[in-house]
């Protein structure tokens, strides 16, 4: 019985007898597929309203100078009526013969279709806002939003790296607040603030230590000694910047063995590079006694400080002799991973290498800020290795951790670190009964919780447990890293989330722990529920395609 | 604390679990004299989102915006109008919070978009291939370099008088480093890139000749005669791009032969941001991809027979090569490539050119304008949106005074080649389509005024 005419009813759900139909589209209700941009885009269309006629000349300045006097006009200004001269006509531009004859082949949208485009994209990906993103070693927590108000303040994103210094005195300020914060809660002396991210901080500590034990006239060290458990960026910074890298042991219990690296200490080693807390998430007990070994053999320590959210406001590094550290903003100080990048790596520097490090750097002078570059350096900086990237740095980046360290304050930072081991100490210890945990025993881990793949069904491995967690809503951990541990699964947790999380993550990884351990064939194959199933990466490596190619046209095709 | 959603009761419960009495005793295995015993000393506490705020605003308002200004800065950073809605996008939190699309299945949405990026950059630089972006320009061209020395096995690179000095400053404090051998010089005020000159120093050593498109100075010159003598001596040419919207208007260096093109792409979507962060483009020809560093997305099909995007060709990097990898790059620089992509994609091929011509015709009748101040002279014979003027006095204090009246004017050489005499007078005027003839004539009568 219909309610009116038109044969309205409330929805009743019935049994389903019929299967689920495939859709013409492809798309899954809120799942939309997308096609790329060179299949719905055109090189005609244009997102974008420009304030001239396109292809006339004389036409174009007008139109320019017109839409220049409306916009006066409207904020109250007297409306110009110069001119700036006549355009240049066909023929009398200035490109030295060089104009575009042939196409580029680049579509365009017009808006709504871009924002279409893009926000259906968005949706294939997984993200913190999302859900819980475990991956150790990367420090997903909570990027707040505040940070990201703050840094399009018009004063800090409208402003050019080459203004005059008098009127960019406020980001000045922001570079030399965050470098306060950065070298007393580490400890150290000094830091350089333009490296564009860990890699590139790495990169900035090693060739501290080479510009310093070349003035030292000590330039022929020529070895790195780097964990095996190191990040991959380890060596090949110390590659990068011409040293050899020769591997430490580990002892049994996941650290550095502290007495092997002592006896290849001599005077060809440079310097050691050491992750602390290291990847197998332990704190390296010995770093101090290491610390002195390698100085009193004449080298440097060099510390990855990608971990640094186990201990901030805790530990300062400085107090173990360390001589230089990154601290990735991105982690640490919660600027957003933004799927790759921008990071942002600034470098601190104890008293031995801080006349070596780079150039630029923002100096308070009674209250003015001066920007230290090429050009001044020399008076009491001659020792600098010079500059890494154009510019200053991530400013970008700055405003954001700096915006979160405010908000945290010495207090908050401190709670961080706690929460953070909490959180991973919480998850080793309701796990550890399921899955495999090398250096469980070794003692409460520190911000990340590594396991193993020992115990799994044969043919089973940690990818199937990281494709199932994928099907269960989680991102999953970080696979077969550290090296040093056999299918390794590194879960880091951070500090941002809520135990109802962890229980809700704890149960998943313990459920498809036991499937892999059982055998379940349907884990070969996850994930099922995600906008693709397992990729085809050897295909991909085999038979490259980096970019998108026109379709043979119908006739050529035909041939 | 508002981002820390962990109770006291919730850190008690967890404790227990753990079999730990307090949350020192998971501190265990830091030394007792290193461990801290309450929040450092000498920084405040924490603050709330007002207050913070509060903070922030004051200290940007501290500075003269670039909106604010008639405002004529380039030299390798460009104010251009990014749409309102490449901001919007950018902002999802699934772009924003994702990391590195190491698990493909659920990172579609960034690897589809880096393969975009990758084609519309290669297509835009004119080369077969691009990656999925680097830093910025400055550290994309010293990988350029290293590139070539990888590639060539030689370890000498020319570099053009006309590229970027930071470029150069940042290519010559590696290669103290690495070895590499680099032949640099100043460049003149000139009409002209003088290409002979560097052509006449290729050699059976050269790795490489880094040529910028247009130059520091804003000049253009045809690359193809340069390409040619590089080839001559199998040498590669790189072609630097610092200002990405010229190749709306101009032959790409792609299409004039360069092996490696890198540029900064900071141009399109990303805005002026005091230096930072800016996206690094690189592309170059198929036959040198396994010899590229950074991350490389790729397309492949999935179980189910689907298209899908993967990263590719990672035993170029360091997490599967440590010491043997292309290069120590990890992070790129996703988000800005974000930018740019959306941006470019809003304008397409149309808005593009359309974007170039206004800022090519507002740059011709700028440089009429301020030319025809007494004393003052147009270096360039060729330029896009930016070209160079010689005052008849020192440049470097002339801005600041002109700064002082609210007109950020350009800039001057002196602060870029600090010490070089010859180029004192020498200032670097921009002009993009956010610059109205009456910020041109702001300029003109100040700077008429100034010299007079």
């Amino acid at each position: 019985m219909s309610i009116n005419q038109s044969g309205w009813r409330p929805t009743a759900p019935e049994a389903n007898t019929g299967g689920v139909p495939a859709s013409v589209t492809g798309n899954k209700a809120l799942m939309l597929e997308e096609a790329l941009i060179f299949e719905i885009g055109d090189t005609h269309t244009t997102g974008v309203d420009f304030e001239f006629l396109p292809g006339t000349g004389r036409g174009t300045i007008r139109r320019m100078v017109e839409g220049a006097v409306r916009e006066r006009a409207v904020l109250g200004k007297p409306p110009s009526t110069s001119c700036a001269g006549p355009p240049p006509r066909a023929g009398e531009d200035r490109l030295a013969g060089l104009s575009r004859t042939a196409p580029i082949g680049l579509p365009g949208l017009s808006e709504p279709e871009t924002v279409r485009h893009y926000t259906r994209l968005s949706r294939q990906n997984y993200g913190i806002d999302l859900g819980f993103f475990p991956l150790g070693s990367c420090t997903m927590k909570h990027n707040p939003r505040l940070n990201e108000k703050m840094a399009r303040l018009p004063g800090f994103s409208d402003v050019h790296p080459l203004q005059p210094v008098d009127t960019v005195q406020g980001a000045l300020e922001v570079i030399h607040q965050l470098a306060h914060w950065l070298v007393t809660l580490t400890g150290m002396t000094s830091v350089a603030m333009s490296p564009k991210a860990g890699a590139h901080g790495e990169l900035c500590g090693i060739l501290a230590i080479r510009a310093a034990l070349e003035a030292k006239g000590e330039g022929a060290r020529k070895i790195i000694l780097v964990p095996e458990s190191a990040h991959g960026t380890n060596p090949a910074t110390a590659a990068f910047a011409g040293y050899s890298v020769e591997d430490i042991p580990a002892t049994a219990e996941g650290r550095v063995d502290t007495a092997a690296l002592k006896a290849r200490l001599g005077p060809d080693v440079a310097g050691v590079m050491i992750t602390n807390p290291n990847t197998c998430g332990l704190f390296e007990r010995d770093m101090r006694e290491i610390s002195d070994a390698v100085h009193a053999a004449g080298g440097f320590v060099y510390c990855d400080g990608a971990n640094f959210n186990a201990i901030v406001g805790r530990v300062r590094p400085g107090d173990l002799g360390i001589d230089a550290m990154h601290i990735n903003l991105h982690k640490t100080f919660s600027t957003p991973h933004g799927g790759g990048g921008p990071g942002s790596g600034p470098v601190v520097f104890s008293e031995a290498l801080t006349p070596y490090a780079p150039l630029p750097f923002v100096e308070n002078r009674d209250g003015q800020f001066v920007l230290v570059e090429e050009e001044t350096a020399g008076e009491h900086h001659a020792g600098s290795f010079g500059r890494m990237v154009a510019f200053h740095g991530q400013m970008g980046m700055f405003t954001r951790a700096l915006t979160y360290i405010l908000s945290h304050g010495a207090d908050g930072l401190r709670q961080v670190s706690e929460d953070a081991v909490l959180n991973a100490n919480y998850i080793l210890r309701s796990l550890d009964d399921t899955l495999d945990a090398p250096f469980g025993p070794s003692g409460p881990c520190m911000h990340e919780a590594l396991f193993s793949d020992s115990g799994l069904a044969a043919g089973f491995s940690t990818i199937d447990i990281a494709k199932g967690l994928i099907d269960e809503g989680f991102h999953p951990m970080t696979m077969y890293f550290p090296l040093v541990v056999h299918g390794a699964m590194l879960v880091e947790p951070t500090e941002t989330e809520s135990k109802a999380a962890l229980d809700q993550f704890i149960a998943a990884l313990r459920s498809v722990a036991e499937r892999a351990k059982a055998g379940d064939p349907s884990l070969k194959t996850a994930p099922h529920f995600a906008p693709r199933a397992r990729l085809d990466e050897t295909l991909a490596a085999r038979k490259p395609v980096l970019v998108w190619k026109d379709p043979a046209p119908l006739a050529q095709a035909a041939e | 604390m508002r981002y820390l959603p962990m109770t006291q009761p919730d850190r008690e419960a967890m404790l227990a679990v753990i079999g730990a009495a307090t949350i020192d005793d998971l501190f265990v295995d830091v030394p007792e004299a290193a461990r801290l015993d309450g929040p450092v000393r000498e920084l405040p506490m924490h603050a709330s989102e007002m207050a913070v705020e509060r903070h922030m605003s004051a200290l940007a308002k501290k500075n003269l915006t670039a909106g604010e200004a008639p405002f004529f800065l380039g030299c390798g950073a460009y104010k251009h109008h990014v749409p309102a809605s490449v901001d919007h996008l950018i902002q999802r939190g699934e772009f924003l919070t994702a990391y590195t699309p190491y698990q493909p299945e659920i990172a579609q949405g960034t690897l589809q978009m880096l393969f975009e990026f990758q084609t519309q950059v290669a297509r835009l630089l004119g080369t077969d291939v691009a990656n999925a972006s680097m830093y910025d320009g400055s550290t994309a061209c010293w990988e350029a370099i290293v590139m070539a020395r990888r590639i060539t096995k030689r370890g000498k690179a020319i570099l053009s008088s006309g590229l970027h000095p930071h470029y150069v400053s940042v290519a010559n404090t590696m290669a103290k480093f690495t070895g590499d051998v680099l032949d640099t010089t100043a460049p003149e005020l000139v009409a002209d890139m003088d290409l002979d000159q560097l052509i006449a120093k290729i050699d059976d050593d050269t790795s490489c000749v880094v040529v910028q498109y247009p130059d520091i100075l804003g000049r253009i010159a045809d690359l193809r005669p340069l390409a040619d003598a590089c080839h001559a001596k199998k040498a590669l040419l790189i072609a630097v791009v610092t200002e990405p919207v010229a190749l709306g208007a101009i032959t790409s260096p792609g299409e004039m032969d360069a092996d490696i093109v890198v540029g900064e792409g900071q141009s399109l979507g990303v805005g002026l941001q005091f230096g930072g962060p800016y996206v690094g483009l690189f592309g170059c020809k198929d036959k040198y991809v396994r010899q590229m560093p950074g991350r490389l997305c790729g397309e492949t099909v999935d179980a189910d027979g689907r298209r899908g995007f993967v990263l590719t060709l990672s035993t170029r990097e360091q997490h599967i090569r440590r010491e043997k990898a292309t290069s120590n790059i990890c992070t790129n620089s996703g988000l800005c490539a974000l930018a740019f992509s959306i941006h470019m994609t809003l304008l397409g091929e149309a808005g593009l050119r359309q974007l170039a011509e206004v800022n090519h015709a507002g740059a011709v009748s700028a440089a009429q304008r301020l030319s025809q101040i007494p004393g003052v002279e147009l270096v360039n014979d060729s330029f896009f949106n930016e070209f160079t003027l010689k005052l008849p006095t020192e440049a470097r204090p002339v801005v600041r005074t002109l700064a002082d009246r609210g007109i950020l004017a350009g800039v001057s050489l002196g602060r870029l080649y600090p010490g070089e005499d010859a180029l004192a007078n020498g200032l670097v005027v921009a002009v993009t389509e956010t610059t109205t003839a009456e910020d041109v004539e702001t300029l003109a009568s100040a700077l008429q005024e100034i010299l007079a």
